[in-house]
């Protein structure tokens, strides 16, 4: 087991080279720059080429990689073009606001939708079931920061019943420990402040589970159905057990495998879901920091926020696996 | 000796909406004495898997229509509650699948797929049921027993897995097993072993067997009576010896007469049943009835398209068909 988490890691190396690859070469493609973006209008030629040499872009691509590279491993990826600061700190420092709201809208798509997806198999076919496949339908096809507005105007703007924006109320004067501000307030034991975090979470976690609750919901009911009809569930009924019995040791456990594997996937996509939530409910994480480098492209902070989001995926995906091999004794062997 | 299972008049149709029914059993009617093995023998879609679904009541809950009666000790199962009927199914009867792999959950220990049968209807508990579920696996002959009931069924041959279903099948000594082309899915020796097995316990326990099968070479080995099913009909139905002896159905004649004998001439060409029974399924008797085998019957009569043939008793045979084999063709 132990060989095979770290044959996953080692093979993690190359794939992190290989994007940043992909990525410095798609951006240095891009029209236009970070020169020109930070002058805006008073951009001239000779201004433009002068702020390239003061950020070494003035150099051939190849030389900025390697340049990137060797102070990539030591930690340091550059200052940010916006900022100043270093990107490191500015992650560093938005990071627990999307780690807190990606793990919400997970917990919410998992939580429900397996359930959901499950009680839709049981009852195929009858009304409940058409509601739940046409509710997945639209959940998938509505655009996040549509029904981002949407919820805001709703339940925040016309009934009052969650804040807007932003991860805390004004007037709380949280102690900050960890950055997670519902942990924080646990910690510290100002519960206060983590009710009121908790409330800031709902709507842009609803807004950013939408579609991996959908995609979960979707694909536990296509699994189960898909293990109800197997013959060894066939099996299990012709020893007389009860439902309960065939429900949970025989269909169930079958079942989450492609379900886990689905959770992995849709984990990995959560960043981009986070770049419009967090846009519509003003939250400040790792989404924002990306949406603002593209925007002036912040070459430094792209290249760091685009690699974390890969290095996240890829770790994801390997719990996801190691979940496979506690589930499937099958795959345990190898 | 009174019958143990009655089967009479059962009729399976499989409906859909907005499509006429098809019917897979027609009028099925045979009976199974206690510690006796009946064989139900036909070709692909003949209805024999769909029969013994229906007397375990696992057809899929929805999409069928059964209708005639299932007794067992007199007790008409398709009348029994679901409830009641999980509490028979696994003790009182059992079954065992065709295919041993996907027949077993590919994620527990086999050991537990043994032990929840008996925790369920012989009230063991856990230490109880996995002592008792080695001695189970070892008496279907896999070896070392108490290592095994924590293997997976990837972990086990093909024919080790049939017997561990067998285990779990005659775990709470059922009346009636009943076996599902068991063999299958094994290769030939395995095949032979797992029959020689099953006619062993069987013979132990006093477990009656309905053995469900297209092989007329297992028929031969193992079974005390024959029901051949075609098109979901009992068209034929003898004790073995006589079956083999004359067979009188042109169906029966023909599968007979389909098998390589030994003490055949050498170079001795095989006959075949012309056409398949897939030619004309899902069989619908025109107006009037008629006989399903008559498009591939060699002794088809302008009366088998027009009025379905009777089914005819002598002694303990049951035939059905207006133009039989005599029994000196038969015979040769």
């Amino acid at each position: 087991m132990l060989r095979f988490i770290v044959r996953r890691l080692i093979q993690v190396v190359p794939t992190l080279l290989l994007l940043s690859l992909l990525l410095f070469a798609w951006l240095r493609s891009l029209p236009g720059g970070p020169a020109a973006a930070l002058l805006g209008d008073k951009a001239t030629p000779e201004k433009i080429a002068q702020l390239n040499t003061v950020l070494g872009l003035d150099q051939p691509v190849p030389v900025q990689y390697v340049r990137f590279l060797g102070r990539a491993v030591t930690g340091d990826f550059g200052n940010s073009l916006i900022t100043g600061e270093p990107v490191t700190t500015e992650i560093a420092r938005a990071l627990p606001a999307t780690i807190e709201l990606s793990i919400a809208a997970l917990l919410l798509a998992v939580l429900l939708g397996i359930p959901l997806g499950y009680v839709a198999a049981r009852y195929r076919g009858r009304p409940l079931d058409t509601t739940t496949v046409i509710a997945t339908l639209v959940g998938v096809a509505v655009p996040v920061f549509f029904l981002g507005y949407l919820l805001k105007q709703f339940f925040a703007v016309d009934l009052g019943w969650f804040p807007p924006s932003g991860r805390q109320a004004v007037g709380i004067d949280a102690t900050h420990v960890t950055g997670f501000a519902v942990l924080d307030g646990l910690l510290t034991r100002e519960f206060d402040a983590s009710w009121d975090a908790l409330v800031h979470l709902v709507l842009p976690a609803i807004a950013l589970a939408t579609i991996p609750l959908a995609v979960i919901v979707r694909i536990t009911r296509a699994s189960v159905l898909d293990v109800m009809g197997s013959d060894f569930v066939r099996t299990a009924n012709s020893k007389g057990l009860a439902p309960r019995i065939v429900r949970e040791r025989h269909v169930l456990r079958n079942a989450l495998l492609p379900v886990s594997t689905t959770i992995g996937l849709q984990t990995g996509l959560l960043l981009a879901g986070a770049v419009l939530t967090e846009k519509v409910f003003v939250w400040g994480g790792l989404g924002t920091l990306l949406a603002q480098a593209i925007e002036r492209r912040d070459y430094p902070r792209l290249q760091a926020v685009v690699l974390l989001g890969a290095l996240v995926y890829v770790i994801v995906n390997l719990l996801v696996d190691l979940s496979y091999a506690i589930i499937d004794p099958r795959v345990r062997v190898r | 000796m009174t019958a143990l299972l009655e089967v009479e008049d059962l009729r399976v149709a499989f409906t859909r909406r907005g499509e006429p029914d098809t019917v897979a059993v027609d009028g099925v009617s045979f009976d199974v004495k206690p510690g006796e093995i009946v064989g139900l023998v036909g070709e692909s879609g003949c209805g024999k898997s769909v029969t013994s679904l229906a007397v375990m009541r696992l057809l899929p809950e929805r999409g069928n229509r059964v209708t005639g009666s299932i007794r067992m000790d007199g007790e008409d199962l398709l009348a029994l509650s679901d409830s009641a009927m999980r509490e028979r199914r696994g003790r009182d009867l059992s079954m065992i699948f065709q295919d041993p792999l996907s027949s077993l959950n590919p994620v527990i220990p086999v050991g537990l797929q043994v032990t929840e049968v008996l925790t369920r209807h012989r009230g063991m508990k856990k230490h109880a049921a996995r002592r008792e579920a080695a001695e189970l696996l070892d008496r279907v002959g896999i070896p070392d027993p108490t290592r095994r009931l924590d293997s997976y069924p990837h972990q086990m041959s093909g024919g080790m897995r049939q017997r561990a279903l067998i285990a779990i099948a005659l775990a709470c000594t059922p009346r009636l097993l009943i076996a599902d082309e068991p063999t299958t899915a094994l290769d030939v020796t395995i095949q032979a072993q797992i029959l020689d097995l099953l006619e062993q316990l069987v013979a132990e326990t006093g477990t009656a067997l309905v053995m469900i099968t297209h092989d007329l070479g297992v028929v031969a080995g193992l079974c005390d009576r024959v029901n051949v099913l075609y098109a979901g009909r009992i068209v034929e139905r003898a004790d073995r010896h006589e079956l083999f002896r004359a067979p009188r159905h042109p169906y029966t004649h023909g599968l007979l007469g389909s098998i390589p004998r030994l003490d055949g001439p050498p170079g001795e060409e095989l006959a075949a049943i012309r056409g398949s029974v897939n030619d004309n399924l899902p069989w619908a008797a025109p107006e009037g009835g008629a006989c399903a085998f008559t498009p591939r019957c060699p002794r088809a009569l302008d009366v088998c398209g027009e009025v379905t043939p009777l089914a005819e008793r002598a002694g303990t045979r049951l035939l059905r068909c207006h133009n039989p084999v005599p029994v000196a063709e038969g015979a040769a």
